[in-house]
């Protein structure tokens, strides 16, 4: 008999569940704070240094926003399907393809281009991503292929794409070889939304897709399927729902906005096609979904928060002089605190061997 | 006191679950040799209390005295070291094993070879009428005969007190009978029997005294042979029974619903195919299938709701119209409501809230959903209409379907179907787990619905509840439906047999006749 055990509560409030993300928060300062002052850093201006000095000019925000722009798109999307039991573990690699569909568009059209480049750009990387999230679909609706599986993999698959095209087709003429593509034209390149900043035209694009997805969710009818499959997927059987179409338009939805967010990299803070178009933004936007309750609203603020572990992290790295590791660390905290703090809504420890009707 | 010590004592057992308490202060005092029934609807705390007898959960306060010394069950091997037996209501047998080995895995003794097991376990079976074959595979075995397995499995161990779970809802009338004579040929040998049911016929005719449970207490304790069937369910529910009135001769109209020549093939080991099935259902009529679990009902349900798609449309019609290629959504369109077996987790989904839940199947003939757009507002007045109407009780819309007791639940579903003013409706199991109340409730729902011109189909193991409510009764045997009777042309025994098997003269189906038989 062990001598620790975890009991079920009976309910686990509603509030608790929507409050375990900021009490999670709040003990990865707590934590950091602790951890900064046993390695002799002045906790309070180390923790200043993380999170309130990147952001506390308008560039900052800007840089915040950038960072979470992704994260959001990709999170609201995954959700949606996650909600379904589909589970795309490959928003990096439909990402990478959007990147590559789109920012084709934006190359083969380089030099004799104009308004209408950008738009089809867009549309290029919602379709590639959607065709790439498609292949999983389809494996798994024809051969029963776990998505988890084939999503993943696809991803190495898309990324050597990108590394072929890169050395190829994409590269530019006038590089040095450099496995680079050309800078986009400037009618192939998301405006800017706010002088001084990076926030471009994706940002928008972003906070639309949190409307919508909240309107999907709470407000449809296949909305409403898609939470009964999520839930009880014989009672959906029973309801007569779709699941094949739910399982298409779930992938191809979260496929679709992830090649949107691969595009909006390329054509915005990057300029160009580069051989690493994200740096894991696809893997980061589960941590994401998950953190945001799978709520779209949740997802925008967890987005955000993330968001600020990236750049708080690497103002830590110049300020304080810490390695990058510490970027990793507070993700870890967050994402472990979050875990124990939902276990420990649905249980209640008790210590002790059980005891025995006497 | 001049009565004998007690077999099992149990003394101020109480047991809380988080949000409940499933048994308060239970005293229950099992004699040598009786036949001790245990009482109570759902959720009364029987099983809890069966589970703390047999070491599966533990007490948190009060005490066991095994003939009259103070004993801690810490987990089923000490009960069994006792001599407790247990049957359970879901067997534990591995299909592709014979009797023998799966015997073999289930007793503490494991020095017996399989031979020298296998002659003991004739020995008792002939000693008990339990007729058994240890070289046989438990796939071959009919439901009574898995159950036989269980019980020698329990009786090869000695038990000087033997638990049955709900025993007899699986078994053929026939079936029962035997049961019966094995349990009291048990009991004379001075074997106490704990003999769970909700079958209180049953209890009348088997037991000696039974002890009635409601709400995790003891309410009463009497001799069941003095009491009714309706003074026992009044004793459980704690309310006085409203009786359903039955329809006049029922008036029937077109056929609403028919089935011509219907197979199916699975390729799920162990399921069962159907075979030629025909039926109709007109309508203002209601029509019975009865068979012991396990014989095709749920493939049947399955193609008949659309769930499973027929390769053959015109096997099954909806007024006329062929619809074996259609799915569940557009045949709710052409009239079709339908309640499943499984009431948590297909008939309702239980984390979400009784508004969404009547939106689950109300969306198809109620006006909930506007161009994609859900009307909650709408959702809302359907389930408040439905929770007024059928007498649900709940605190509201906003309940989760999972914190409905099974009875409510039962009462929202059929409800929730009846309100659609379906042409046809199918029930499976309307009533099972279901406490008397709400039982009856449910029945007379159902005839005044026929009453009023819907064709109902009642899909039940429960004879008493075809006989209350059926026009007709058919059997499904095997994955075959045996040609309908009037149900006043008949009788339980003449119905029990074919649910044995006795289609007459099915002809190639010989075989499998003569050995249930």
């Amino acid at each position: 008999m062990s001598l620790i055990r975890l009991e079920p509560r009976g309910h686990a409030s509603r509030a608790m569940v929507y409050l375990t993300p900021v009490l999670a928060v709040a003990l990865t300062l707590a934590s950091g704070f602790l951890l900064f002052l046993a390695l002799g850093f002045d906790p309070v201006k180390a923790l200043h240094a993380f999170f309130i000095q990147p952001v506390s000019t308008a560039r900052g925000l800007g840089e915040l926003v950038v960072k979470a722009t992704p994260l959001v798109l990709i999170g609201v999307g995954l959700a949606i399907g996650f909600r379904a039991n589909v589970w795309n573990i490959g928003a990096e690699g439909q990402l990478t393809l959007g990147a590559i569909v789109g920012g084709g568009i934006g190359l083969a059209f380089y030099g004799d281009g104009g308004w209408w480049v950008l738009p089809l750009m867009v549309l290029g990387g919602v379709a590639g991503g959607m065709a790439w999230a498609a292949i999983p679909a389809w494996l798994k609706l024809r051969f029963n292929a776990s998505e988890i599986l084939t999503s993943l993999m696809l991803t190495y698959v898309a990324l050597l794409l990108l590394n072929y095209l890169i050395n190829g087709p994409y590269r530019d003429p006038e590089g040095f070889a450099f496995p680079e593509s050309r800078m986009f034209e400037p009618y192939a390149t998301l405006p800017h939304l706010i002088q001084g900043t990076r926030v471009h035209l994706g940002s928008l694009f972003a906070l639309l897709a949190v409307a919508g997805g909240w309107v999907l969710m709470s407000r449809t009818f296949i909305g409403f399927q898609i939470r009964v499959i999520g839930l009880t997927p014989a009672a959906a059987g029973y309801a007569g729902f779709n699941e094949k179409r739910i399982v298409w338009l779930t992938l191809l939805l979260s496929g679709g906005l992830a090649g949107l967010a691969g595009l909006g990299e390329v054509a915005g803070p990057i300029g160009q096609i580069t051989p690493s178009v994200s740096p894991g933004y696809g893997f980061t936007a589960i941590i994401v979904a998950f953190l945001g309750r799978l709520h779209p609203v949740g997802i925008l603020l967890a987005g955000l928060l993330m968001a600020l572990s990236f750049i708080g992290g690497e103002a830590a790295q110049i300020a304080l002089g810490l390695p990058k590791a510490i970027t990793g660390v507070f993700q870890g905290m967050l994402l472990f605190f979050l875990l124990a703090c939902d276990v420990l809504i649905r249980y209640r420890v008790r210590f002790g061997a059980r005891r025995a009707a006497a | 006191m001049a009565s004998p010590t007690p077999r099992l004592d149990l003394r101020g057992i109480t047991k809380r679950f988080p949000g409940c308490l499933a048994n308060d202060h239970v005293d229950l005092a099992l004699l040598p040799g009786e036949i001790h029934a245990l009482l109570g609807e759902n959720g009364a705390g029987k099983s809890t209390l069966v589970k703390i007898i047999y070491g599966v959960q533990h007490a948190d306060s009060g005490t066991l005295h095994w003939e009259g010394r103070e004993v801690a069950i810490s987990d089923p091997h000490a009960a069994r070291r006792l001599g407790i037996g247990m049957v359970f209501q879901h067997f534990s047998l591995f299909d592709t094993l014979t009797v023998a080995e799966n015997i073999a895995l289930g007793i503490e003794d494991k020095t017996t070879s399989l031979k020298d097991l296998a002659v003991r376990i004739r020995a008792v079976s002939e000693r008990y009428g339990l007729a058994l074959d240890p070289g046989r595979h438990v796939f071959d075995l009919s439901v009574g005969e898995r159950q036989r397995v269980e019980i020698v499995r329990c009786l090869l161990q000695d038990p000087r007190l033997l638990i049955m779970d709900e025993p007899t809802s699986v078994l053929t009338p026939q079936e029962v009978g035997r049961l019966f004579e094995t349990l009291r040929r048990l009991a004379a040998e001075g074997c106490t029997i704990l003999y769970i049911s909700h079958k209180l016929e049953e209890i009348r005719a088997l037991c000696d005294r039974a002890t009635v449970l409601r709400g995790g207490k003891v309410v009463a304790t009497c001799d069941p042979r003095k009491e009714t069937a309706r003074s026992l369910a009044e004793m459980m529910i704690g309310t006085s029974l409203s009786t359903p009135e039955r329809a006049a001769a029922a008036v029937t109209g077109a056929p609403r619903l028919e089935v011509r020549h219907l197979s199916t093939t699975t390729d799920v080991p162990f399921a069962t195919e159907l075979k030629d099935v025909s039926l109709e259902v007109r309508a203002g009529e209601i029509l019975g299938i009865a068979g012991v679990a396990g014989n095709g009902q749920a493939e049947l349900m399955a193609a008949l709701s659309g769930e499973t798609l027929i390769g053959d449309e015109g096997a099954v019609l909806i007024e006329g119209r062929p619809v074996g290629h259609l799915g569940p959504r557009a045949r709710r369109e052409l009239g079709l409501a339908f309640v499943p077996e499984e009431r948590l987790g297909r008939g309702a989904v239980p984390e979400l809230s009784l508004s969404e839940n009547a939106l689950l199947s109300g969306y198809a003939r109620e006006p909930l959903v506007r161009s994609g757009m859900v009307h909650f507002g709408r959702a809302r007045s359907y389930a408040e209409k439905i929770i007024d109407l059928f007498n649900v009780v709940t605190h509201g819309h906003r309940a989760e379907a999972r914190s409905l007791s099974g009875g409510n639940l039962q009462k929202f579903i059929i409800g929730r179907e009846i309100l659609q003013k379906p042409k046809l409706l199918i029930v499976g199991q309307p009533t099972w787990g279901v406490d008397a109340g709400a039982a009856a409730a449910i029945h007379q729902a159902l005839m005044d619905l026929a009453r009023g011109g819907t064709a109902v189909l009642v899909i039940s193991q429960d004879l008493d509840e075809l006989f209350v409510l059926c026009d007709r009764i058919s059997v499904l045997f095997h994955g075959r439906l045996s040609p309908s009777t009037p149900s006043h042309q008949t009788t339980v025994e003449q119905i029990g047999l074919l649910m044995g098997g006795l289609f007459g003269n099915s002809g190639d189906d010989e075989g499998e006749v003569g050995r249930v038989a």
